[in-house]
């Protein structure tokens, strides 16, 4: 179906589009860092914070605060894409790779979700979270993460949408099958490619 | 095509333009008409794609601004800066078309059956889904206790005041003007703080359900203060908007 004209609509041409082309269908940049969660801030203090690897209800392995400080960390530059259409390119997170998490459990998920403080989750095919593609971040832009964008520490899933990048994350559960977290029970895709345009259930 | 849609795909469809009204200088809404719309519940959003003569598209997300079972509507903003907001709210009029695909999102949502009290908290144009759900309410008779409180730069900013005063019969409706009061004002000024919630928030141990939306700061602060409150947080919804 070809899409009807809007009469008079037509494009703005802005210094901060140069890389335009490079957007997932359906984005626009934005230089500012929007917020987009269900509920309230949490503000978990570090001395209380964890991050547990788990399975069937049991623990297999929990890092302190400290602990996750001393776990070999990546400076990475990544662009990010919300479903809400925000795209923020170029942006510097600093955190641990998840294979590095997962290589200390001798486990072999096919799925993981990611849960975090006020109950959120989101499901990830195991596949997605391999070396390159995900980290749990704790820095942005050379600074601590800001509660408001996650902080403590997030999940940095940059492939997909960013919601399956987990604010105020917890930790995993490995799953040998798939399961929907929180924003996939209200509508939203299962996966969450934005190359693909996967915003809600069905696309 | 009408009908043929699988269950839970959205599909992209035409709207036309039935009529558009200013509510304030820079606010306007805009009631679509649609041949397939599914039906939507108070508090959803729907995403729009504008398409030029070149063939260039934009596509952004807006709060459905009526209520379930009314016609479509939608309240935009302009952002002076802005590609979409600009040509809504000002170049576009009744019989021009666009592209409309939703309802979305199942969770910042109300219906009388979720009962209350409600307490609805909005900053500017945040208060568009909060409108929705007043709205709903009134008009399938809920009898949930509601009370709005809307953060707005001045009375003339204030979007759908005269539709808002008109719930004071059955709602607590209360302004805080943060930048201009007009003389004699005798409501809220300034932000949102604690010692206005003391006066207008539900008490915890009453189990009310808030809805949040405005910008990010505001609803940081607001949703922080109601948590501090005892509000348990699965019971206070938000939705947050920045400055894109």
């Amino acid at each position: 179906m070809t899409s009807p004209v809007s009469r008079g609509f037509h494009r703005l041409s802005r210094p901060g589009d140069a890389r335009a082309g490079q957007l997932p269908p359906g984005q626009h940049t934005t230089a500012d860092f929007p917020v987009l969660s269900a509920g309230p801030t949490p503000h978990t203090p570090l001395q209380e914070w964890t991050f547990s690897i788990r399975e069937g209800g049991a623990t297999l392995r929990t890092w302190t605060w400290s602990e996750f400080m001393e776990m070999p960390a990546e400076t990475v530059t990544v662009d990010i894409h919300c479903v809400t259409r925000w795209s923020k390119l170029g942006t510097v997170w600093r955190g641990v790779p998840v294979p590095a998490l997962l290589d200390q459990v001798a486990h072999d998920p096919s799925y993981v979700m990611a849960f975090s403080d006020g109950g959120y989750t989101t499901n990830l095919p195991a596949r997605d979270v391999t070396g390159g593609q995900a980290w749990v971040a704790y820095g942005y832009d050379g600074q601590p993460l800001p509660p408001e964008h996650g902080g403590p520490a997030r999940l940095l899933v940059p492939h997909l949408y960013f919601w399956k990048s987990a604010k105020w994350i917890r930790g995993l559960d490995l799953l040998d099958h798939d399961q929907p977290g929180f924003w996939e029970n209200y509508g939203y895709n299962n996966y969450g490619d934005p190359w693909r345009e996967q915003r809600y259930a069905g696309d | 095509m009408a009908g043929t849609a699988v269950r839970g795909r959205l599909t992209w469809q035409t709207a036309t333009v039935a009529s558009v009204a200013d509510e304030t200088d820079t606010v306007r809404t805009i009631t679509l008409d649609l041949l397939d719309w599914p039906g939507h519940q108070a508090g959803q959003h729907l995403d729009v794609r504008l398409t030029a003569e070149d063939g260039y598209a934009a596509e952004r997300s807006y709060s459905i601004a009526s209520a379930a079972g009314e016609p479509v509507a939608i309240t935009v903003e302009r952002l002076e800066d802005g590609e979409v907001s600009p040509y809504l709210t000002q170049e576009l009029r009744p019989g021009d078309q666009m592209e409309i695909r939703g309802p979305i999102g199942n969770w910042f949502t109300w219906e009388p059956g979720d009962g209350g009290p409600l307490l609805l908290i909005a900053g500017g144009s945040g208060v568009v889904p909060l409108r929705a759900i007043l709205r709903h309410r009134q008009r399938a008779g809920s009898t949930a206790p509601a009370r709005l409180l809307y953060s707005s730069r001045s009375l003339e900013d204030v979007i759908y005041r005269h539709e808002l005063d008109q719930y004071r019969g059955s709602a607590d409706v209360r302004y805080t003007l943060t930048r201009r009061q007009p003389p004699g004002w005798g409501g809220f000024t300034g932000r949102v703080d604690d010692a206005m919630l003391t006066r207008i928030a539900w008490p915890a141990s009453q189990r009310p359900l808030a809805f949040i939306c405005g910008p990010t700061q505001f609803v940081e602060a607001v949703a922080g203060l109601l948590v501090a409150r005892h509000y348990p947080e699965n019971r206070v919804k938000t939705e947050r908007f920045g400055g894109a």
